[in-house]
């Protein structure tokens, strides 16, 4: 028994069958758990960007509250929409590695960590896509033990920040990982980006210690590296290298009074 | 070791047997996801399926494994297991998925349920390896919670994300620990772990394997 278990043939038929055997059952699971798997990302991905625009309840309908939200895609050279792209499935990371559509990065110039960036990025609009409420753009950076991903969500005055929420992240439990501490996070909530109208460079940053003006808000104490990353990706994606030339067509093209009237609008639903 | 039972096979390795602490086995991922406790609770309930399955299946075809690549097929169930598993939690456990990352795909490499294919399954009927699987599984998984229980109440103030002790975060009173948060905790907690457990059963103290001696006599020195 011991002898034949041990004979080649023995050897190879259990180990093809057990082979064909093993691979039916994985590639069953893989392909008929995929439909509900890609609808568990895009929920996630949906989630956030309804989370950074306050717009998340816990038990909402998202795909309902989402169908309010308009994605488009902009070419962040010239700040114009481009349909070059389908806004539902542009993809960010392979635009930035395709050399058709990123480009690199030199060094002094990249201050977020990301050695290449893409010239076009999906944006999602709250609200009229012509003059939204609020305007999401994806951020990313490094922070101190990788690269952190999520969104900000702006006002329609292209200045006013509404929130921003990371959606991925590997920075230390407890003192980096607070970046997704709801009380932090609702800080951001009417800080100003540039400090005047002319401006282009951002002037929002983390502040070491507490906050305090327009521009900044409080840092993360024990993290003053992922603080760090965050003010960086900030001076990176709102500057003219990234979304500032998009954002530009709202800071001027929106009087005052309006932004004066969203804000009180916005105090008087909280 | 005394006879084989259903019942035994299932209670001695909770503390008599425990593969975490006597035989120290699946530490890594007890380091590893055990910051909060609904997260152990459900890398618990993989564990106990995979190894639960793995010895069901390596038992039932015990017979007719070749001694030379039996490792291997023992791995090649693990894996399938292990793979199935992380599927059906990303169709259905999304954000527990993201949270248990890359620690389900390693239960692959989870010495327990190894450990318990090659020294159990591979010599006993199916009933009773299936047992022996699930008996491991909780095994693990109650050094698991335990570990996660301390973790995540002084590490976040909370208990299966109810919380318990309001942190200086939220603007409440108490200062977590912030190691605890870390996985080098967990060393801690378990090496305390098993030395309750071995106060408890002292014949799992083992014998010094070699006795040190004094390099200088205390009283040379003075």
């Amino acid at each position: 028994m011991a002898q034949s278990n041990n004979s080649i043939k023995k050897i190879l038929t259990v180990a093809f069958a057990l082979c064909i055997v093993c691979s039916v059952i994985v590639s069953t699971a893989a392909v008929a758990l995929r439909p509900m798997q890609q609808l568990n990302v895009e929920l996630d991905r949906k989630t956030n960007i309804l989370r950074v625009a306050n717009l998340h309840e816990p038990g909402i309908d998202v795909e309902a509250a989402f169908a309010e939200i308009t994605p488009r895609v902009v070419d962040m050279r010239t700040g114009e929409y481009t349909d070059e792209f389908d806004a539902e499935t542009f993809d960010h990371f392979q635009a930035a590695r395709d050399p058709a559509t990123g480009r690199t990065l030199s060094g002094d110039r990249d201050i977020a960590g990301l050695t290449r960036v893409e010239n076009f990025a999906t944006v999602y609009l709250v609200g009229d896509p012509e003059n939204p409420e609020q305007i999401i753009l994806p951020i990313r950076g490094q922070g101190l033990w990788g690269l952190m991903r999520g969104y900000m969500s702006i006002e329609g005055d292209g200045n006013t920040i509404v929130g921003i929420t990371y959606y991925e992240h590997s920075e230390t439990p407890g003192l980096g990982a607070e970046v997704n501490n709801p009380r932090w996070q609702a800080q951001w909530e009417g800080k100003r980006i540039f400090a005047d109208e002319e401006s282009v460079t951002p002037a929002i940053r983390v502040a070491r210690g507490s906050g305090t003006g327009d521009h900044q808000v409080d840092g993360l104490s024990g993290a003053t590296l992922t603080a760090n990353g965050v003010t960086n990706m900030l001076q990176f994606w709102l500057s003219p290298e990234g979304f500032g030339e998009y954002l530009a067509r709202f800071r001027t093209g929106v009087e005052p009074e309006d932004a004066q009237e969203a804000d009180v609008e916005l105090e008087a639903e909280a | 070791m005394s006879a084989v039972t259903p019942k035994s096979v299932l209670t001695t390795p909770l503390t008599r047997n425990n593969p975490i602490a006597l035989q120290v086995l699946g530490i890594c991922s007890a380091l590893a996801v055990t910051t909060s406790m609904s997260v152990s609770l459900v890398m618990t309930l993989a564990v106990i399926f995979v190894c639960a399955f793995s010895n069901l299946f390596v038992s039932l075809i015990r017979q007719h494994i070749p001694s030379s690549i039996r490792i291997i097929v023992q791995m090649t169930i693990i894996a399938s297991l292990v793979i199935v598993v992380d599927q059906v939690l990303k169709a259905f456990a999304y954000e527990m998925s993201k949270q248990l990352s890359v620690f389900v795909g390693l239960i692959i490499t989870n010495c327990i349920v190894m450990g318990r294919a090659e020294g159990f399954a591979m010599q006993n009927t199916p009933g009773l390896s299936f047992l022996d699987g699930i008996g491991n599984g909780l095994g693990y998984g109650l050094i698991l919670m335990l570990v996660g229980f301390v973790r995540e109440l002084f590490g976040s103030g909370s208990v299966f994300g109810f919380t318990v002790l309001e942190t200086v975060q939220n603007g409440g009173w108490y200062v977590p620990n912030g190691l605890l948060l870390l996985p080098p905790s967990a060393f801690f907690i378990i090496g305390l772990l098993i030395w309750a457990i071995r106060g408890m059963h002292p014949e799992q103290v083992e014998a010094n394997e070699f006795k040190m001696k004094h390099n200088t006599e205390p009283k040379e020195a003075v």
